[in-house]
């Protein structure tokens, strides 16, 4: 029924000759042709990937090695840097902006011998919950074209649903690749902050920004986990691999799990469907012979605003680079260098970019520094802290991805506020820098939604491991 | 002029002598590189881009912390500064703002033969942004970010300076340390270091409103920057005018501060803890490693050294500072490293670089290679020892092989050949003196009545009959014992 099949045996199939690496280009791009309606590609890297997969099949031919990922297409957020399209990160201002070199994730993975075969759509600089702040269009949800596939890997996660390719990549600040997985029923993963480099990806919140496969299956997402995973001396913030080999799961006993539930991510807010959804896993896991309780996490409702504090104002650092001076777009016709740079970066920011870079600028001006970015931090802290406590009593913590399932398009897209709050438990782990799953829990009224796993940071193995368990008995 | 005082405090931009950029991979050296060469989608900012910290930037910022006198902090962080500007590609500067790789430290200066310690605040790492040039006529700029990245360490002095005189010897002294500790290529012309002074007048203990001049890049300019300031600013007080707090810059060609930027100009830099670079530890075992590699001898080393070969204070600040007169031509005080254990050579070679070498540098007759220098100061002291140079004939010979680009083979043999050995072979001077005592009978009289003065007419001709080469000492004792013979 799949159109691929696991992402080890699609290379399998490749390297032993059963099907090759352009045949596998090919067919993704045709299917990406088709599905064109949902809008969930930006550009197709067309001749590239051909290009690569025929070097792929020459290599084979000869017998020379191609890797672990050999023929094997895969999609990227369109903030990656990558050859043979233009990066853009959806805005305006990168329009036409040829990268000049790879991310080393994308590097990492050709070295495998895979082939990015198209960009996906995201909201502008992954500024969003829905793709609707893409500057170029809304991608459709798979399940219901008038509902948003979720953001702000929202082309990602849809292209993985379409099955456009294997499996795809996406980046996740606060949750944006768990919570367009959630929408699109498809495995979203967000590993420990510093795993996969961030070198070549255009930055967000620098301290929360980290990179992650969308996949069909858990197992999935840990074999490409593995080949994108390692120390990288281009990004300073990276970790040392506690685990080895994320394409080799344990195998987890249920029944020796104690899984905390957090109260507050179980609270008002929680749209009933998405509700009955969680309870049903809860309940086949307590039937496993797992311990489930329920946890409090007091500061976990300062979880957003600490994140809307911390995070423009890294936004509105890391976006001070697109002025229109050496790359992008660039305001002609000015008359000085002032009406360059506002006329410049005021057509080619988009609405929440430019309230973000006004909320950050706010947060670290002098006089405002100490009662919001520095408070916040402390919070942070904080938030840290109580997330630590709660790793000593439990394994790993479960709840819904997000409070919702997919919304109408349009419907929150007046309401900043109520987009924010799509975030509001997936935050916590960018916050604390350890890694969360979403796993598909099932369709409520014809819509998916899934659960959200976390472990405590370096675990990654092991919540991939228990991740997996838990995909079974869904 | 006034019962004014002025209150100085400098900050010194040290740019550090690494291979690379301060976080990237891309090399340092931009003086002789055509525009935007040494880039890379790092120092560009590119999208993605991410920095990583050079080691090397560390080391040299810590040995920059043993040559002011301290410990360097174990744990530093960097910041972001924001501004936009076209020199600056990210839109923010990288640079450290509470966590300084180093805290505290001096720098000793010498006034009217007195030592006064200048307390040094801090010194912190950052990059350099690149350079805009504004072409005359035209309506655009060029920027070049060949300097965009570059490491920087910004020293911060303690306001303790309160003359221009004082701000001049701190920022030499500082100039001197950096350079000994080898931290910086110290290329002022290129603006290797860059001084900020910041300049208020006060008649009580309360201090007045400062003005601080900026880029300053001779230690003369330091001293005019900041004679102007006082003097403007308290001409201004006098006039009962108020001093205002800005930003000026330095004309050094109508030798006047101007306005720059007024304090409700002044950016609010929004700072703040930079994401992409972790706190920089550095453990015992780095710190212990960079003390040990430390160049044994600093300025005070020296000083007591010279000192301890005899040389006044003024030859001693002579070679001193004889780094910054001769940039990478050649380093004197090496030379005379090398001899320390032979006190006699150490002193002689002291002793020739203050009164014959640095002054024919200063007259520009210096061609010859500084690999040859030491070689050809040995033989001149080795040939003055053996008598066979006069020391008139060792300043000539000199100046004449250091006017060549190199050495001839032995320095004696052409010494021989162009007739500059003195002839100290006593068989050879006694025929001649005898040959001018027999021309000149009237001298010899002279001699025996006791009139000493013709000795002197007697040794003239000895030298002129043995065209200079003679040895005029022993002639003279030969023009005495053969008299006393007679």
């Amino acid at each position: 029924m799949s159109i691929w099949k696991s992402i080890e045996e699609e290379a399998k199939d490749v390297a032993t000759g059963k099907t090759t690496a352009v045949a596998n280009v090919e067919k993704s791009l045709k299917l990406i042709d088709e599905k064109q309606e949902y809008k969930a590609i930006i550009a197709t890297t067309r001749d590239r990937a051909l290009a690569r997969a025929k070097e792929v099949d020459q290599k084979i031919a000869k017998g020379a090695p191609v890797g672990r990922l050999a023929g094997v297409p895969f999609i990227a957020k369109d903030n990656f840097l990558v050859f043979g399209a233009d990066t853009t990160a959806a805005s305006n201002i990168l329009k036409g902006f040829d990268a000049p070199y790879q991310a080393t994730a994308i590097e990492k993975l050709e070295s495998e011998g895979a082939i990015c075969v198209a960009k996906a759509n995201l909201d502008a600089f992954a500024h969003g919950s829905s793709t609707e702040n893409s500057d170029y269009f809304t991608t459709l949800n798979p399940y219901d074209k008038s509902r948003v596939p979720g953001g702000s890997s929202g082309g990602s996660a849809a292209a993985v649903a379409l099955e456009l390719s294997p499996f795809a990549l996406g980046t996740d600040t606060g949750g944006s690749i768990r919570l367009p997985a959630s929408f699109c029923g498809v495995v979203g993963y967000k590993p420990t902050y510093g795993l996969v480099s961030r070198n070549g990806v255009i930055a967000m919140g620098s301290s929360l920004d980290v990179i992650g496969p969308l996949t069909r299956t858990v197992e999935d997402a840990g074999f490409v986990t593995e080949l994108i995973a390692g120390k990288d001396e281009l990004d300073s913030t990276m970790i040392d691999r506690a685990e080895k080999d994320y394409s080799q799961l344990d195998k987890v006993s249920l029944g020796s799990l104690n899984i905390g539930i957090v109260k507050e991510h179980m609270g008002g807010g929680l749209d009933p469907g998405v509700k009955t959804n969680v309870q049903r896993v809860i309940s086949s896991l307590k039937k496993a012979g797992a311990n489930v309780e329920e946890i409090s996490l007091p500061s976990s409702k300062y979880g957003l605003a600490v994140y809307y504090i911390l995070c423009p104002a890294e936004v509105s650092s890391n976006l001070s680079r697109y002025d229109g001076q050496r790359y992008g777009y660039s305001q002609e016709g000015v008359n000085n260098l002032e009406e360059s740079y506002a006329k410049s970066r005021s057509h080619g920011f988009g609405d929440e970019a430019k309230r973000r870079i006004m909320i950050g600028t706010y947060v670290l001006s002098s006089g405002y520094y100490d009662a919001y970015y520095q408070k916040a931090q402390l919070v942070r802290t904080k938030i840290i802290n109580e997330l630590s406590s709660a790793f000593k009593k439990f394994d790993v913590l479960l709840g819904p991805t997000a409070p919702m399932n997919a919304f109408k398009i349009g419907e929150n897209i007046d309401d900043p506020l109520k987009m924010y709050l799509t975030d509001v438990i997936t935050v916590s782990a960018n916050l604390a820098g350890s890694p969360a799953i979403s796993v598909p829990a099932g369709l409520v009224e014809g819509l998916p939604s899934g659960v959200q796993i976390m472990a405590p940071q370096n675990k990654d193995k092991f919540l991939l491991s228990v991740a997996k368990r838990i995909e079974e008995i869904v | 002029m006034s019962d004014f005082e002025p209150t100085i405090g400098i900050e010194c931009h040290v740019q550090l002598k690494t291979k690379t950029k301060l976080f990237a991979a891309v090399g340092n050296d931009a003086r002789e590189a055509e525009p935007n060469t040494l880039i890379s989608h790092i120092c560009l900012g590119m999208p993605g881009a991410l920095p990583y910290l050079n080691e090397q930037a560390v080391d040299l910022a810590c040995r920059a912390a043993f040559a002011l006198g301290v410990e360097p902090q174990k744990f530093s962080k960097f910041d972001r500064k924001h501004y936009f500007y076209p020199d600056l590609p990210k839109g923010y500067q990288i640079t450290q703002l509470h966590h300084p790789i180093v805290l505290g430290g001096k720098v000793k200066i010498k006034i009217d033969g007195k030592e006064k310690p200048i307390g040094v605040t801090r010194a912190h790492l950052e990059e350099d942004a690149g350079k805009n040039t504004h072409p005359e006529g035209k309506d655009y700029s060029l920027v070049d970010l060949n300097r965009a990245g570059t490491p920087l360490l910004e020293i911060v002095s303690e306001p303790d300076l309160h003359s221009a005189q004082e701000a001049k010897a701190y920022a030499t002294e500082l100039y001197l340390l950096m350079k000994y500790a080898d931290v910086t290529e110290g290329d002022l012309y290129h603006g290797n270091m860059r001084f900020d002074v910041n300049v208020s007048v006060s008649k009580d203990s309360k201090l007045g409103i400062r003005t601080e001049t900026k880029n300053l890049n001779s230690f003369k300019s330091v001293e005019k920057a900041i004679e102007y300031e006082i003097k403007r600013q308290t001409e201004l007080i006098q006039k009962g005018k108020a001093v205002t707090q800005e930003t000026r810059g330095w004309d050094d060609a109508k030798q006047k501060t101007t306005t720059q930027r007024s304090k409700e100009e002044a950016h609010d830099y929004r700072y703040m803890p930079d994401p992409d670079i972790p706190p920089l530890e550095l453990t015992d075992k780095f710190i212990n490693k960079v003390k040990s590699e430390m160049p044994v001898m600093m300025p005070d080393d020296w000083r007591y050294k010279l000192k301890g070969l005899g040389l006044n204070d003024q030859q001693i600040e002579i070679l001193i500072q004889s780094e910054l007169e001769l940039q990478d031509k050649i380093s004197i005080l090496p030379l005379i490293e090398q001899h320390l254990s032979d006190k006699a050579l150490a002193k002689f070679l002291a002793n020739w670089n203050v009164n014959v070498f640095l002054p024919l540098v200063r007259e520009g007759k210096l061609k010859l290679g500084k690999d040859y220098h030491l070689a050809l100061e040995k033989s001149i002291y080795d040939l003055t020892n053996q008598n066979k140079l006069s020391s008139t004939n060792a300043k000539a010979l000199f100046e004449k092989l250091i006017s060549q680009e190199k050495l001839p083979e032995k320095v004696e043999d052409y010494a021989k050949a162009k007739g500059y050995i003195q002839v100290s072979d006593e068989s050879e001077i006694a025929k001649i003196v005898s040959d001018v005592l027999t021309a000149n009978p009237q001298a010899v009289e002279d001699i025996k009545k006791g009139e000493m003065k013709a000795t002197g007419f007697l040794v003239g001709q000895v030298m002129k009959a043995s065209r200079g080469q003679a040895n005029p000492a022993l002639a003279q004792k030969l023009i005495k014992s053969q008299i006393d013979k007679l």
